[in-house]
């Protein structure tokens, strides 16, 4: 991280070496002042809950009945754990992370090729075109597709010929929808991340790959791809992410219904309609859990590099 | 370009702008069909009515709608503005300054960035009804500011650390006063930055979900998205199918018109903020 501060120079001149120091601490503390704020919320808003989730997952407690609240250790995790119910929503969460994360690089990535090749007066349009499913709403997103393969109100049965098909009755089909709503609503994000990585690949090396006979082919996979690798890494990071905390679609379209639940919903479920207060924490804390793994995967076995992605090795 | 491959880029670019615009299409098109035409399973209503909306806005679901709109609209702003100007402070200070620890508030940042928000919502829901902040609007915004402050505070030290910071010390040697070049130089080249990541948050806290179901319960607070889907038909047995619609279009106009007015600033924000951070 550079800074192009006058303060830099001068403690690099050792005669300006005491008045630089204490420019230094003075620079030091109004940049604590300055962004103190935003740290502290940052920190209590996310901080205060998770401690305190810790805490209360240690506890046999029911909103219905808070004078039974009694501290059982971690018995509400063996509970969880052994539930079928908990396996069923992260089997769930696990398998729309993979999908949908897949799904997006795949269309993500052509979206941005498009968007890239397409020159004049078409790609203003297509540009803003891709934003709309970013800016709306998921809930609205997941109401448009409930309706589209709604067996009252949808018009994909008849444009499919299915009949009377049941989207939401059966696990599966109703885990398609779901993806499908989440795959488009998030597509435009990761295609902008990896339209921002395209740009970055340098143009001569495809020139110059192009000039020695590499096909189209050979050029995406062995110039256009390897030089884009940070790009495409942030993006899947970003996304699984994103994807590990799915809710909004499920809660619409099946509110858990037909074997769906994810483990988002489980943790609401838990909380607010059952109002366990302990047994709800324990799935939110074993979240939080699930959300470190992925990011310490990512940075571990997959060396995703965020520092270098930002531009700044 | 051969004349084939332009050609092909063509047809993509119209498969792009149809993969947008059918969802989209879709709900406007249930949001105008009429009660006893919703379950046609056309995809253009036979006859167009304005039914759906005058029930919204004048009928039975105006209780529910008027007031969350206006939750929406008060809770988003607030929690954008104070969003804005706190992360504004501290991309200065990353852009700007040195001081030990800036890594800490990026990062910090970032780890927020992927905070599963399930995860906040037992613990705030049981402390905000013990101190009186469950089903309040300034209950919503605080938690809001999680959701937005950290995407803000990356996007805008981005576009901060794009700022020609020297041109304010040109302007002074110039014979400037330095709240002369601040305002002059600083201001205006930092004011894309700023507004950019302003409609970024504004989305943001608009799409929330989670908070708005858990922490609220009555029309004192509850914004659109929940009470989306707490909508309820004209009697027991009809579904609000129709009534959803049209307040999923009302919702999604504004956040579509922002979008298309600005989408050279926001593409740009978004890519920033997650590339260069």
């Amino acid at each position: 991280m550079e800074t192009r501060s006058a303060g830099d120079v001068s403690v690099s001149r050792p005669a300006a070496k005491r008045r630089g120091t204490d420019k230094a601490r003075a620079e030091a503390r109004l940049g604590w002042y300055l962004a103190g704020p935003a740290f502290v919320i940052l920190v209590a808003v996310t901080g205060y809950p998770i401690l305190q989730a810790l805490y209360e997952s240690l506890f046999s407690y029911r909103l219905t009945a808070p004078a039974d609240r009694e501290f059982i250790g971690l018995k509400n995790y063996g509970v969880i754990l052994s539930d079928s119910l908990w396996w069923g929503a992260l089997g769930n969460t696990a398998l729309i992370t993979v999908v949908t994360v897949a799904v997006e690089l795949v269309i993500g990535f052509a979206l941005a090729m498009v968007m890239h090749k397409v020159l004049g007066w078409l790609r203003p349009i297509v540009r803003t075109a891709i934003l709309i499913p970013y800016a709306i709403i998921t809930v609205v997103s997941a109401y448009a597709w409930q309706y589209a393969f709604g067996l009252t109100t949808g018009f994909m049965n008849s444009l499919l010929g299915l009949g009377d098909f049941d989207w939401f009755a059966n696990k599966w089909s109703a885990l398609f929808v779901i993806c499908l709503s989440e795959i488009w609503k998030t597509t435009p994000f990761i295609s902008l991340l990896l339209l921002a990585g395209l740009a970055q690949v340098p143009a001569d090396m495809t020139e110059a790959a192009k000039v020695d006979g590499a096909t189209a082919w050979e050029r995406l996979w062995k110039v256009t791809l390897p030089n884009m690798k940070a790009s495409i890494m942030v993006a899947l990071l970003f996304r699984a992410l994103d994807a590990f905390r799915i809710f909004d679609n499920v809660y619409i379209m099946t509110n858990g219904a037909a074997d769906t639940q994810t483990v988002s919903s489980l943790a609401y479920n838990q909380t607010i309609s059952r109002l366990e207060i302990g047994l709800g924490s324990a799935v939110s804390v074993l979240l939080f859990v699930c959300v470190l793994l992925i990011c310490f995967i990512a940075i571990k076995v997959f060396k995703v590099d965020l520092a270098r992605a930002r531009g700044e090795g | 370009m051969t004349r084939k491959e332009k050609v092909l880029w063509y047809v993509g670019a119209l498969v792009i702008v149809l993969y947008a615009v059918v969802p989209v299409a879709y709900i406007i098109s249930m949001s105008f069909k009429s009660e006893a035409a919703l379950s046609d399973k056309q995809f253009f209503p036979s006859q167009w009515t304005w039914a759906n909306y005058d029930g919204i806005f004048r009928g039975n679901g105006s209780d529910l709608f008027l007031p969350a709109l206006r939750n929406s609209i008060i809770t988003c702003l607030v929690a954008t503005l104070i969003a804005v100007v706190l992360s504004m402070f501290a991309a200065y200070a990353i852009a700007r300054l040195n001081f030990p620890g800036k890594r800490v508030v990026l990062t910090s940042a970032l780890a927020v960035a992927v905070f599963p928000v399930i995860t906040m919502v037992t613990p705030l829901f049981n402390l905000w009804r013990q101190i009186g902040l469950y089903d309040t609007i300034p209950g919503l915004i605080i938690p809001y500011l999680a959701l937005t402050l950290p995407i803000s505070i990356w996007t805008m030290s981005a576009f901060f650390r794009g700022i020609p910071w020297d041109m304010e010390q040109a302007a002074q040697v110039d014979g400037a006063t330095s709240w002369q070049a601040f305002r002059k130089v600083i201001v205006p080249l930092a004011a894309p930055g700023v507004f950019t990541t302003a409609i970024i948050a504004f989305f943001i806290a608009w799409n929330d979900f989670v908070f708005g179901i858990s922490l609220t319960s009555t029309s004192a607070a509850q914004p659109v998205p929940a009470a989306l889907s707490s909508f309820t038909g004209s009697s027991y047995f009809v579904q609000p199918t129709g009534a959803i619609s049209a307040a999923a279009v009302i919702v999604t106009i504004p956040v579509v018109v922002l979008a298309l007015v600005f989408q050279r600033r926001i593409v740009a924000g978004l890519t920033n903020g997650a590339v260069k951070g």
